[in-house]
């Protein structure tokens, strides 16, 4: 029997839980010639800006072990673009699109929320914490729980009801589940996490560093186990939150493990530089191992790693009883 | 589209390695100046961008075969010269946009520097297809780094080599020889590959000319498909505007002129969405 992979994001249903993550799929028209983007649970757009954004100077990327670095400063068309010509073509489609907005202000972000609040096919506003505070010596949003909810709070009160907004947490903070907690404080209906967490390489030759920007946001596989402390920590404290783990995964089993931690949507971001196809084969991959486990909904593997040690292994085991005399 | 192609051979060329690999979809729908990306490491590799190759050759045997040519620059690139016949290889492709022909049979010199020559030969062959004279004007480091000297004598109305050392050809780089080819062989067009400093001097001496130049850059990039907005670089648009394009997606052929090869590396102060840029209405 097929899996049911239907999730929720506050009341959004999504037909699956993979989605793509903010920056990896650029506006969607690049991977729709590879798949049917409608067999994404969504598609997140990179982070939309008020004004277009030429963002950084190359190099830009650097590959490290089982993972690269990126410093690609946002770039984007600004959002009258976006408005004019890539949400269109996402909406009639009729492409369920988790919109990603990034500002420099508190006033950015509410007029982001502005203009998209009346604007077609937004699915939910995933709100991108990870941009420095210009009014507030260029400090990061995500790593202060006051700034991040004073985002949150203006976004909140400008979208409307029935578009759930997304947190999107960093894990370069000393306490996560305090970030997490004044961003649904806040009115956050959902989070995500994590963003890149930042890092450096230095080419050896050149004697300098790898990126034009020096430090750049880790991604890849080296950052899942980061991804799933940050789920893990954030479902025990607010479990009744929904979560979009995100961070290095490449696989069904490492969305396995995102979803086992509390995460009940998956997003994936590195994996499609090296696979277009990565988001079908990852669902396909988690809906086998779902069923290999004997579940028959994912909703009930949603944070089961968090069960007391001691308890019943729920589902498990339950081929080998079959099996057993 | 992705393929698992087999490799079917493996040869060195001076230099340079050339891997033959069989990959029906892709190479039916190739056009010279596509590029492929391939996954280099193998399953459960911790590389994990993909690198961009040029087409060198394109056969129908086996139902399709694409030629790559390269040069061991790190792990990714050594893994893949240690591939041999029948070991199978995750390509994409093709990518990017081809070189654009002209329709009527004018005169085209292709300047390739480098292996950067490789992607010359399709464009040669469809050149030639259309009745254009094609000259060739090959150049590198020393003579063992001149790609593909023997096939661009065999096609080419004329073909001038150039090394730096002095080893094969003229001595000096191909810039150095251009404007005398172009005047000789009265040519109406240039095609250019190469690193960004040849692509530069070459737009420089087509544009004294007066002539349309057509460069394919070679940029770093991680997924070859335009979502990871990395390999950018200026260029100016139809409306005067200068944007910072993907190499993979909106190129990596561009028309010489359009590029500030310049301003390659930065963020040019009036580019669209430049930091502190009149576009900016934020806030």
């Amino acid at each position: 029997m097929p899996v049911d992979m239907r999730t929720f994001l506050a009341h959004v249903e999504l037909a699956n839980p993979v989605t793509t993550a903010a920056g990896c799929a650029a506006s969607g028209r690049e991977l729709a010639q590879f798949f049917d983007l409608h067999r994404l649970g969504a598609l997140t757009t990179r982070s939309v800006t008020m004004a277009p954004r030429a963002g950084r100077p190359t190099p830009r990327m650097a590959e490290t072990a089982s993972g690269m670095l990126n410093a690609v400063g946002l770039q984007g068309p600004g959002i009258d673009a976006f408005l004019e010509r890539e949400l269109p073509w996402l909406a009639q489609r009729g492409i369920r699109t988790i919109v990603s907005v990034g500002g420099g202000t508190v006033a950015e972000y509410s007029e982001l929320a502005r203009r998209l609040a009346d604007a077609p096919g937004v699915t939910a506003l995933e709100v991108n914490l990870s941009c420095p505070n210009i009014e507030d010596r260029g400090r990061v949003f995500a790593r202060e729980g006051a700034a991040a909810a004073e985002v949150i709070a203006s976004v909140r009160s400008i979208m409307r009801y029935d578009v759930p907004v997304v947190a999107k947490l960093a894990p370069d903070v000393a306490d996560i589940v305090a970030v997490a907690r004044a961003c649904v404080d806040a009115g956050a209906d959902a989070l995500s996490m994590i963003n890149n967490p930042l890092g450096m390489a230095i080419d050896t030759v050149a004697l300098r560093p790898s990126l034009a920007a020096v430090t750049g946001g880790l991604s890849g596989p080296a950052i899942l186990p980061l991804a799933v402390r940050c789920v893990w920590q954030v479902h025990a404290a607010l479990p009744g939150v929904p979560l979009i783990g995100v961070g290095g995964v490449m696989t069904g089993d490492d969305a396995f493990q995102l979803i086992l931690a509390g995460a009940c949507a998956v997003g994936v971001g590195t994996a499609l530089f090296h696979d277009p196809y990565a988001c079908l084969r990852i669902e396909r991959e988690l809906e086998d191992l779902l069923q290999a486990r004997g579940f028959q909904r994912l909703a009930d593997a949603v944070g089961l790693a968090h069960r007391p040690p001691g308890s019943a292994p729920r589902h498990l085991l339950v081929d080998s009883e079959e099996s057993s005399p | 589209m992705q393929v698992t192609g087999t490799v079917l051979t493996t040869r060195r060329v001076d230099a340079y390695h050339a891997l033959t690999v069989v990959a029906p979809g892709i190479a039916e729908r190739h056009r010279p100046g596509h590029f492929v990306s391939v996954a280099v490491g193998g399953p459960g590799t911790a590389m994990i961008t993909r690198r961009a190759f040029t087409v060198h050759d394109v056969k129908p045997d086996y139902g399709g075969t694409v030629e790559l040519v390269f040069t061991v620059r790190g792990p990714g690139t050594a893994w893949l010269a240690e591939r041999r016949a029948r070991d199978t290889l995750d390509l994409v492709g093709p990518l990017g946009r081809p070189f654009p022909l002209p329709r009527d049979p004018v005169h085209c010199v292709l300047v390739g520097d480098e292996y950067g020559a490789a992607v010359l030969f399709p464009v040669a062959d469809a050149l030639m297809e259309r009745g254009c004279r094609v000259d060739f004007l090959l150049g590198g480091a020393s003579a063992d780094r001149v790609f593909g000297a023997m096939r661009a004598r065999r096609m080419a109305a004329t073909t001038t080599l150039t090394t730096e050392d002095g080893s094969l050809g003229l001595r000096g780089k191909v810039t150095d020889a251009l404007p005398s080819v172009i005047a000789d062989t009265r040519a109406d067009a240039v095609y250019a590959c190469g690193p960004m400093d040849t692509l530069r001097a070459v737009t420089a001496v087509a544009m004294e000319f007066d002539i349309p130049v057509q460069v394919a850059v070679e940029e770093s990039m991680a997924c070859g498909i335009g979502v990871c907005m990395t390999c950018v670089l200026p260029v100016i648009g139809d409306d005067g505007v200068t944007r910072m394009v993907r190499a993979c997606a909106d190129g990596p052929v561009f028309r010489g002129e359009r590029v500030r090869f310049e301003d390659v590396g930065t963020i040019p102060f009036d580019a669209l969405g430049a930091p502190g840029g009149g576009a900016r209405h934020a806030g």
